[in-house]
């Protein structure tokens, strides 16, 4: 019973974490087409950025609270950046290439970012606590679990419910529907696609941000959690299928789950528990549980 | 016999007693990175072949890894240190595994390929970094090899390790030659091009794609015997995705035109990384991925069409260039 539970609630964690992370990235290759390998850099700039606010507010003493908005603050200012930066700098010249080059491309940029972290931050570890204890913990059947890992999973709830309303319900989002289904026509009926690519990349970029900013206090942020997320948050979206917002949700959700188990119930699988279900995943569904059939080309 | 050896083939010959001799002649480091770098260049060679048929694998490192391992395991549970049954031992686990994924691999394509590959060799980066016998994260050493009952010791050992290392890579690369110019060979680059016209010519792209991704296994594996054997040590980061995108950075870097291209690519990166990381190790993959922007956006042939590009204006033939090894 216990280990069901700390199945349950650890496996609701991993997928709230994963969810967040993995969302843009799945949004971006939804609207663009571009399999995004630079998505594991803006994760590691987020989490850089929001443990360094961190860190310096802490420093003055003040009161924890405030550092709530630092972390939603330091995603947003580093996700507008880089996308902004990668976007513009690079990847508009890139448009309308070859889906598996544009992998290479965005790996290069990964590459590049890495690198740009190490320099801005240094190669030492980060460690800021302080928001995950804030709150103290709260006991689930008899396991103490700190109340930052709830505000996480509702912070993953939310922005999904978002996205969704957004993408829906929205003109904007209709929009941008439009743009998704057909770039030619859409332009040609007066949709600034260009603004829509951009726009759709920057807010991709804030999300992982915010995936690794909401994560920061709880892991001690170093070099190399880039290179991480990136396979983890691929096995997500390929799970759901890529493209799907509500596939990354699943996605997340059967990592997640599959990854608390294996860490309950057999430890030594935890690391290749996940890529196992993913390889399962596709040996059923090749292209992932939500994904559109598509008509071949001749 | 000379006559039906093309320009590359006589250019990788002439390269091997070259290659040979500079053991003799070069400082020892360089040697060895040679040496070293004859490993991973086969398995930048097998990431190479299979980007002729358009399928780029982010985990070829499965297969180093298992060639490494498995050359490792039978010379740590089994006492064996003969350098052709490990090499044997080596190719055959990865002839096994690469047939049977095959089936499933062969029905994907593009950045599906990619990532199921990928995914592939992380499960067993998982799966060694978590058994304590096989030394977890950290690995585990591989014995001094020993040649059909001679063992040499210190200096002969390396020099003969070196010698048979070339005579394999050489004849590595003169047989993937021979893969590009047969007809599956050319069915792959129809594949690249068109896949659902070739089936209309009644081709199967399934099998073409099959036997190209078991081949490249067997290649990489092969480099992940000749790798371990010279440094000793096989660890799980053979199989990690940064390793397997190393090797498909020096396939784009050198381009898939010349089956030299990987080769000399892969020994000039090992020298380059050395000197990048002693100078500003922070900036090393800034560098890396800077270099293979500029290579995708102004060179989409990689650094090869240079050569090939050069011959082209001086001779109208078109045909590659015959550049000996190093």
């Amino acid at each position: 019973m216990l280990t069901a539970v700390a199945i349950a609630v650890d496996g609701l964690g991993f997928a709230a974490w994963l969810f967040l992370s993995s969302v843009g990235l799945t949004l971006i290759y939804g609207v663009m087409r571009i399999l995004n390998m630079a998505h594991g850099g803006f994760y590691a700039l987020g989490a850089y950025s929001s443990a360094w606010a961190i860190g310096l507010y802490t420093a003055t003493g003040s009161t924890v609270a405030f550092t709530f908005l630092l972390i939603p603050l330091a995603a947003l200012i580093a996700g507008v950046i880089a996308g902004l930066v990668v976007e513009r700098g690079i990847l508009r010249f890139m448009y309308g290439r070859d889906e598996v080059l544009m992998v290479l491309v965005t790996y290069a940029i990964f590459l590049i970012l890495e690198d740009a972290t190490k320099l801005i931050w240094g190669t030492d570890s980060y460690v800021a606590w302080q928001p995950a204890f804030y709150f103290g913990t709260v006991e689930v059947f008899g396991i103490p679990y700190t109340v930052y890992k709830f505000l996480i999973i509702g912070t993953a709830i939310a922005v999904g419910l978002a996205l969704f309303y957004a993408l829906n319900r929205t003109r904007i989002g209709k929009l941008l529907l439009v743009v998704i289904e057909d770039r030619e026509i859409s332009g040609a009926l007066g949709i600034n696609v260009t603004l829509f690519f951009t726009a759709t990349f920057v807010l991709g970029a804030v999300l992982g941000a915010l995936g690794g900013a909401i994560t920061a206090p709880e892991i001690s942020v170093s070099p190399g959690i880039g290179a991480e997320i990136i396979v983890l948050s691929f096995a997500v979206i390929v799970i759901g299928g890529m493209g799907s917002i509500g596939g990354a949700m699943l996605g997340a959700l059967i990592v997640g789950f599959a990854r608390a188990a294996s860490v309950h119930l057999y430890p030594p699988a935890e690391l290749f528990s996940i890529y196992l279900v993913m390889a399962a995943v596709l040996a059923v569904k090749p292209y992932g549980l939500f994904a559109l059939a598509e008509s071949r080309k001749i | 016999m000379i006559k039906n050896l093309d320009r590359t083939e006589i250019g990788l010959l002439i390269a091997l007693p070259i290659l040979i001799i500079i053991a003799f002649i070069l400082p020892k480091w360089l040697v060895n990175y040679v040496h070293v770098s004859m490993g991973t260049g086969l398995v930048a060679l097998g990431v190479m072949i299979q980007m002729r048929a358009g399928l780029v694998s982010f985990g070829q490192g499965l297969y180093f890894c298992v060639g490494g391992y498995a050359a490792g395991m039978m010379a740590k549970f089994y006492g064996i240190t003969d350098f052709f049954v490990l090499l044997a031992v080596g190719i055959l686990a990865a002839l096994v595994l690469s047939a049977l994924l095959g089936f499933l691999l062969r029905r994907y394509r593009e950045i599906f390929f990619a990532m199921l590959s990928l995914a592939l060799s992380m499960i067993l980066f998982g799966m060694l970094s978590s058994v304590e016998e096989l030394g977890s994260t950290d690995g585990f050493n591989l014995p001094t090899a020993s040649y059909l009952g001679w063992s040499p010791t210190g200096e002969t050992a390396q020099l003969t390790l070196y010698t048979l290392t070339c005579i394999i890579a050489i004849g590595c690369a003169i047989a993937l030659n021979r893969f590009l110019k047969s007809p599956i060979g050319y069915i792959n680059e129809a594949i690249r091009e068109n896949e659902l016209r070739v089936e209309y010519l009644g081709t199967s792209a399934h099998k073409a794609v099959h036997i190209t991704y078991v081949l490249a296994a067997v290649v990489s594996a092969i480099g992940g015997v000749l790798w371990a054997l010279p440094l000793g040590h096989v660890d799980p980061e053979m199989t990690n995705w940064t390793t397997s995108g190393q090797f498909v950075f020096v396939s784009i870097l050198s381009g898939t035109g010349n089956i030299i291209a990987p080769m000399i690519g892969t020994f000039l990166l090992e020298i380059v990384r050395v000197y990048a990381v002693e100078i500003s190790p922070n900036t090393w993959q800034m560098i890396l991925g800077t270099v293979m922007l500029l290579t995708i956006i102004f060179l989409p042939k990689g650094l090869w069409s240079l050569i090939t590009r050069k011959k082209k204006a001086t001779r109208d033939d078109g045909a590659s260039a015959p550049i000996a090894g190093e």
